[in-house]
């Protein structure tokens, strides 16, 4: 054999009712390499390596280890093989502490009593080893996330695992934490150790990886070597097309005043001070408006102001000249007003009704779904067909799909096409394409800026300085609950915003 | 004197009922399964646990061994909860169902099956078992001389003295022991928390589901035998809602152990004064109300619904109880 492949997996077919997650795929892992897996959401690149651990059984394909046919049935026989894998979803028990997390289910013990002394030393000592600095003691829900992904990857050294898998790790992560998790990643490296590494991030593959292998709708698209390729090459193998990382749009044309907010004045949930202090602004047909800012400034709390999610203590709001500031949330919304939460799960869907219900959630009252109070399945069937015709949002069972089963960034266009298509005047947009990949940015930022074509009013919350520089016609810069400064992006540069952002400049009042 | 000695012991034998059921229930919570059926796994224990008393009482071996053969009958009690806790494990784990419902549908059925085989056994309209007088531990079950006349300690001992007291004592010790010592009780723990974290290391979610489930069953059973010594007249097929009085002092008693041993106290305290309360002079009477008995009866459950309203937005129950665990679902 010519190359030393310490994992293959052949031909590996897996099908799910209604959808063929992985179909013929073959991916060959080298020793001691980092190798990427990119796809896009729901390319089948998390339920490959589901059924590389053991959670899922292929229907077809062989997975080999050191060259031989092994079967992994569930996790235990992966962790026999020493495959070990850092879940996108945390498998944490939150109120134990991080040695009972790292020893479960692998304790050692004296007559079915616990022996944690050797464990702790252990987990001390690999903490040391990889600069992970894990306190063992403390219980992980009052851990950052950062360290509970730590904490994860000490589950798979403590098992002496020697293929590691990180599913999607950097999705949680501050730009500083993604650093040191790559750091942690060269140094296992450089012990022997092979890496798999599932992301949809390009970045991060050119940074870290040696060779990538690509999914494209569950089909294999090929595997290259990161020193011979290119971003635009990687991404063109995972959407199918060239992707534009720069949207075209025409020059902005601004029409009246669709929202006006006075001196919003929105308390916190979370401290007891005001989370925004006096902010007033406005909005005008046709264009988009950006407020860009570090997290945590005041910008979720002015969207709760702004669309209801929050009492205003204070100020005014004003869509289309009507006052609504303290209207209901539904009335809000019959005023043209429509909202793509920050929060998808918790403000945007009902995860656990059906595609088609969700679909209808802004206009199930309407004359067209009721009848005297009962639900006209049939038409909200038909509508629910026609978004997901037009929105091209993929779903196992069509209008039938639970919402919780679909990738995010369906559900991101479930809810994109639900807002655009109640015909609003203004469109609240907060980090739309936040945890999503290339192909969904895309879609996302093409339907805002033809909303803003077609004259409507966009406010975008956005956190990412490149989507803040790409979309906006106008950016309002927030620090401490506080507009700070209001700019041109065609005038303006990133370091400048930057520098606004962090609360070191601050135009004067009248100027912004 | 003799009345605080009175209460005191009083206090403990309805305090044992509630602790093993309790104890029960949160095995069961903590694997991941709402155990509302404990109620019933009580009748049923208490239902088999009596026939067996009565059995040793007509052959004569009860008389001549009392203590073993009310330990047998305990064992009987357990076992019989636990194959009942197996309809609903099975309900919970296999089918997936509604616990809830499931539970429900457990507590209707087993007074009425109780009442049936009460009445196939001893002949229509006799609907009590009568528990034999041996069962009490007395002075000279344990080779004592008998006592003279009304003391403080003989009435706080051996009063109400039954082998289910020690016992309970010993399998709260116990229950700690498993829960936070042993293999068994981190991984049961990780199962109530997070199947899928439990899964992804290895671990038999179904599996340790069915071992809460029945040793709730066991702990409830056990816990009916109790209830219905302390209850002293014998078994009418009900345990007076000791089983949802049990799922409030696990709720109160924050899922842990000790704390549900304090919460058995406080709520059979309330019990005491309840069922009592003629007989307590020092309690105030409240003059012009007419029948002041019923609203001390009252008090028990009025006191729950109090304690529950302030206790369980700070208690913290295991994050996925309630909810079926499906290997696929994501």
């Amino acid at each position: 054999m010519a190359e030393d492949f310490v994992i293959e997996m052949l031909n590996i077919t897996k099908e799910f009712p209604g959808i063929k997650a992985n179909d013929d795929i073959t991916l060959q892992l080298r020793r001691g390499e980092i190798h990427a897996l990119l796809g896009e959401n729901g390319a089948g690149k998390s339920t490959l390596m589901s059924v590389l651990f053991g959670l899922y059984q292929p229907e077809k394909g062989v997975i080999k280890k050191d060259g031989k046919e092994v079967r992994i049935k569930d996790p235990n026989d992966a962790n026999r093989l020493g495959i070990g894998m850092v879940h996108q979803h945390f498998k944490l028990v939150e109120c134990f502490t991080v040695l009972d997390n790292i020893i479960l289910g692998v304790e050692s013990t004296k007559m079915g009593f616990l022996q944690k002394d050797a464990a702790r030393k252990k987990v001390m000592a690999l903490s040391e080893k990889y600069g992970l600095r894990v306190d063992p003691d403390a219980l992980v829900e009052d851990i950052s996330v950062g360290m509970q992904q730590r904490v994860e990857i000490l589950k798979m050294l403590y098992r002496d695992n020697d293929i590691l898998i990180f599913d999607e790790p950097t999705a949680v992560l501050t730009p500083q934490e993604i650093d040191e998790l790559m750091e942690i990643m060269r140094g296992f490296k450089a012990e022997g150790k092979s890496i798999l590494f599932i992301t949809h991030k390009l970045n991060e593959i050119m940074a870290v990886a040696d060779r990538c292998t690509v999914l494209r709708k569950g089909r294999y698209m090929g595997t290259v070597d990161i020193a011979d390729t290119t971003k635009e090459e990687l991404s063109r193998m995972m959407v199918g097309r060239n992707v534009q990382f720069v949207v075209d749009k025409k020059p902005c044309e601004p029409g009246d005043n669709i929202l006006e907010v006075e001196n919003l004045v929105v308390p916190s949930r979370i401290h007891k001070n005001n989370a925004v202090k006096g902010v007033s602004f406005n909005v005008r047909a046709g264009e988009i408006v950006c407020v860009a800012g570090i997290e945590g400034n005041g910008q979720s709390e002015l969207v709760f102001g702004v669309t209801g999610l929050e009492k205003a203590t204070c100020g005014r709001i004003r869509l289309c000249g009507q006052d609504i500031t303290n209207a209901r949330i539904r009335d809000r919304s019959k005023a043209g007003m429509s909202h793509i939460p920050e929060d998808r799960h918790k403000h945007g869907l009902v995860l656990d009704y059906t595609l088609g219900q969700n679909l209808v959630l802004q206009r199930y009252w309407q004359p067209q779904f009721q009848n005297h109070g009962f639900i006209r399945s049939g038409e909200v069937q038909k509508y629910a067909d026609r978004l997901i015709q037009e929105y091209d949002i993929r779903s196992g069972q069509g209008a039938a799909t639970i919402a919780r089963s679909m990738s995010g960034g369906n559900q991101q266009k479930a809810i994109i096409a639900r807002e655009i298509d109640k015909d609003p005047q203004l469109l609240v947009a907060v980090q739309p394409t936040r945890g999503l990949d290339v192909g969904a940015i895309e879609f996302i930022h093409k339907q805002l800026v033809a909303e803003r074509d077609a004259g409507r009013a966009v406010l975008l919350v956005s956190l990412e300085l490149d989507e803040v520089m790409n979309l906006s016609d106008r950016i309002l810069v927030m620090y401490e609950g506080e507009i700070v400064g209001e700019f041109d992006p065609r005038t303006t540069t990133v370091e400048e915003l930057g520098l606004y952002m962090a609360g070191g400049k601050k135009q004067k009042e009248g100027q912004a | 004197m003799i009345v605080l000695a009175n209460i005191i012991s009083l206090t403990v034998i309805f305090a044992v009922p509630l602790l093993l059921v309790a104890l029960g229930g949160m095995f069961s919570e903590h694997s991941g399964v709402i155990n509302i059926a404990l109620e019933g796994m009580m009748i049923i224990g208490a239902l088999f646990a009596c026939f067996t008393l009565q059995a040793f009482d007509q052959s004569g071996f009860g008389p001549a061994h009392p203590q073993l053969a009310v330990f047998l009958a305990i064992l009987v009690a357990g076992a019989c909860g636990m194959i009942f806790s197996l309809f609903l494990a099975f309900a919970a784990i296999n089918l997936k169902a509604d616990q809830t419902i499931g539970g429900t549908a457990l507590n209707q059925f087993a007074p009425a099956f109780a009442v049936v085989l009460t009445w196939a056994i001893q002949g229509q309209g006799l609907t009590t078992i009568r528990i034999p007088t041996w069962v009490r531990i007395t002075r000279e079950t344990l080779g004592l001389a008998p006592a003279e006349g009304q003391s403080f300690f003989d009435t706080l001992f051996f009063k109400y003295f039954y082998l289910t007291t020690p016992l309970a004592i010993i399998l709260l010790i116990a229950s700690y022991i498993v829960l936070y010592k042993t293999r068994f009780g981190l991984r049961l723990r990780a199962c109530g928390e997070h199947p899928q974290a439990a899964d992804s290391v290895g671990i038999n979610v179904y599996r340790m589901r069915y071992a809460g489930v029945l040793i709730s069953g066991f702990l409830g059973g056990i816990g009916g035998l109790a209830y219905t010594v302390a209850a002293g007249s014998g078994f009418n097929s009900d345990v007076g809602g000791y089983g949802f009085l049990a799922l409030a002092v696990m709720i109160f008693g924050n899922w842990k152990p000790l704390p549900i041993l304090g919460s058995a106290v406080f709520f059979a305290l309330f019990k005491v004064i309840a069922a009592y309360n003629s007989t307590l002079t020092f309690l105030p009477d409240f003059k012009g109300v007419q029948d002041i008995s019923n609203l001390y009866q009252m008090l028990p459950y009025i006191v729950t619904m109090i304690v529950l309203v302030f206790t369980s937005k700070k208690s913290k129950a295991p994050k996925a109880e309630g909810i079926p665990y499906d290997k696929g679902s994501r």
